[in-house]
């Protein structure tokens, strides 16, 4: 039962890619349209930070500024520039990985809060800057993003961005798993439960820190991407420090080193405070307290939680 | 000069503020190696409650007082019902909690008080004093003068009496201090209602400069933060160092640079010292508190 339950990763991509084809025959209305593709593409994020914070166990509270650069460069560089959305999109993700790439170095060498200062840090320059740019960015109130056209055809529409995010979302989640099946991905979990161990076993600490790092901000770069090209407009708050927390509390709440785990964080941080809008002013006094009340009660996250819970159901024990 | 002077002043008047968080935020490090994201909030709360308490018609000083009550029950509570619940979770689930917290207690605020700015009356009259050419509002002195007077307080506290040393003893190793007898549970608990009321003390004294509102907390806890890390997290003299070193380097880079990256200052200040003294000007090398 606990080898069925851990073992075939490729089963759970296949219930991933059911839910994602199925969900549209339940999905009542536009506004749930619009919430499913808002879970997705935070997802997308999740999976890709899970990775830094799940498997290398290095956290970063900055992810949101690499997001942020994936919505403001399909929008900054067609509308000043004039170069086609897509090329904007592929020049955003390298940017970013390059971008990653030379802090990443100096940013990773620090550990625990030194670690989250620093990211905290950057990611806030990075939100300063498509706030203060406005010449380019709008500033404050943001701007608009030009519709993105592929092959003369423009990509528009509820419908084809939910096929369009849950077809990204697969391919991110195949991709990682595939990753963290890899040497690569075990060199990673090595490192997580001790750096000085891992080196020891001749693993190249800084080098495959370095490699999570780029990965998650390549896999939150799309996510930002998509999402300016889905809402047709940016505001600066995608790449404000509340929302590096959200996607890391989404990370946490759904369990550290569980892709799919993430994904249920992500969905129930997403569609929460969509649904508490309802107690209005009262919102976010229940966001935090729900954050609260998640990460004291469930600590290891709701997907290993519930995995441990019915594992001992089934006479098996053990952690899952 | 006198340009310079009055940059400098600002500077300093903001990173006292600093300063106080910075010390709240080594407090609580000290005692129970958590880093409370919600220290902000303290600083919010100090403000808004005197602001509301003084509209009901308490005089300003009574209001001042029940305002930093308001904050260290506040605190004492945080640490009773959020934090000691979630004891032995790892770093990153704490910094989850106690953001979660500070989004919580924002979200009160904005529920109990309202969305606006608000200001407190100067406690000593707004006649700026003439300096070298340089001119210093009374109430920067009233935040310098209680920034200084809580550094000696605290420094006493700590250095000459009994119940300050249990609280370093504590610092230093849990099971130790448990071991010849203290009270652990008390040490932190005073230690959440001690690193409170500084906050809502710098809330008080800085608000009739730059107004208070709900959401001040978030920025001011970066930076306070950032302030602590700079001097070295958990180091006290580090912590109103690193405060007025990031104060004055906002107001300098304000004035000479540009104004609209001023809140950038103090993250590149903070990135450039990690990179190059990567436990801060004061840290103690050695092993990780992690």
């Amino acid at each position: 039962m606990l080898a069925r339950l851990k073992g075939p990763r490729r089963g759970g991509l296949l219930v991933l890619a059911l839910v994602i084809a199925l969900l549209p025959l339940v999905l009542p209305n536009r506004f749930y349209f619009d919430v499913a593709i808002l879970i997705g593409i935070n997802a997308i994020a999740v999976v890709g930070l899970n990775l830094l914070i799940g498997y290398a166990g290095q956290i970063s509270l900055g992810h949101a500024g690499f997001y942020g650069i994936g919505a403001y460069a399909v929008a900054v560089l067609p509308a000043e520039l004039g170069i086609p959305s897509w090329l904007a999109f592929l020049i955003g993700v390298a940017f970013v990985a390059l971008l990653a790439f030379v802090v990443g170095r100096p940013i990773l060498r620090l550990k625990g809060h030194y670690l989250a200062v620093a990211t905290l840090g950057m990611g806030i320059l990075i939100f300063m800057v498509v706030t203060n740019e406005s010449q380019w960015t709008g500033g404050p109130d943001g701007m608009p993003v030009a519709r993105l056209t592929l092959f003369g055809f423009r990509v528009s529409g509820v419908q084809t961005w939910y096929w369009i995010t849950g077809a990204a979302l697969l391919l991110g989640v195949w991709f990682a798993l595939n990753l963290i099946d890899s040497p690569s991905g075990r060199a990673l979990r090595a490192l997580h439960d001790s750096e000085v161990a891992a080196q020891v076993a001749g693993i190249d600490v800084a080098s495959y820190k370095l490699f999570a790092f780029v990965v998650s901000a390549i896999y939150a770069c799309v996510a930002g991407s998509i999402s300016a090209f889905y809402t047709g407009f940016v505001t600066p708050d995608g790449a404000g420090f509340l929302h590096s927390i959200e996607m890391v509390s989404m990370v946490v709440l759904g369990g550290m080193a569980s892709t799919f785990g993430g994904i249920v964080g992500a969905a129930l941080l997403t569609a929460l405070p969509q649904f508490l809008t309802v107690f209005q002013e009262y919102e976010h006094a229940l966001l935090g307290l729900v954050i609260m009340l998640c990460m004291i009660f469930l600590r290891r996250g709701i997907l290993p939680s519930l995995a441990a819970v019915l594992l001992r159901g089934a006479g098996q024990g053990g952690r899952a | 000069m006198s340009e310079f002077l009055q940059f400098a002043f600002s500077g300093i008047t903001v990173g006292a503020v600093y300063a106080m968080v910075a010390l709240g935020f080594t407090i609580i490090y000290n005692a129970s190696d958590v880093v409370n994201f919600a220290q902000g909030e303290f600083v919010m709360l100090g403000g808004m409650s005197t602001v509301f308490l003084a509209a009901f018609g308490l005089p300003l000083p009574l209001a001042a007082l029940l305002a930093i009550l308001i904050a260290a029950l506040t605190g004492v509570a945080l640490n009773k019902l959020v934090i000691e619940p979630a004891r032995d979770a790892s770093v990153v689930t704490l910094i989850i909690i106690t953001i979660g917290a500070s989004i919580f207690l924002r979200g009160i605020a904005q529920v109990i008080f309202d969305k606006q700015f608000h200001r407190l009356p100067s406690f000593s009259g707004d006649d700026p004093i003439a300096v070298l050419g340089a001119s210093l509002t009374p109430q920067s002195l009233w935040v310098l003068g209680g920034a200084a007077v809580i550094v000696v307080l605290l420094y006493v506290f700590f250095n000459r009496t009994l119940f300050g040393k249990s609280i370093l003893a504590t610092s230093h190793n849990r099971l130790a201090a448990q071991l010849v007898g203290v009270n652990v549970r008390f040490v932190l608990m005073i230690s959440f209602a001690l690193s409170a009321a500084i906050g809502a003390v710098a809330g008080i004294l800085v608000t009739p400069i730059t107004l208070t509102s709900y959401d001040v907390g978030t920025m001011l806890a970066l930076k306070g933060f950032a302030a602590a890390m700079l001097g070295g997290m958990g180091n006290p003299i580090g912590a109103v160092v690193g405060g007025l070193l990031v104060g004055l380097a906002e107001a300098l880079g304000a004035g000479y640079l540009s104004s609209e990256y001023k809140d950038a200052v103090a993250f590149v200040i903070i990135l450039a010292v990690l990179f190059f003294l990567p436990r801060g000007l004061f840290g103690k090398t050695g092993t990780e508190r992690v």
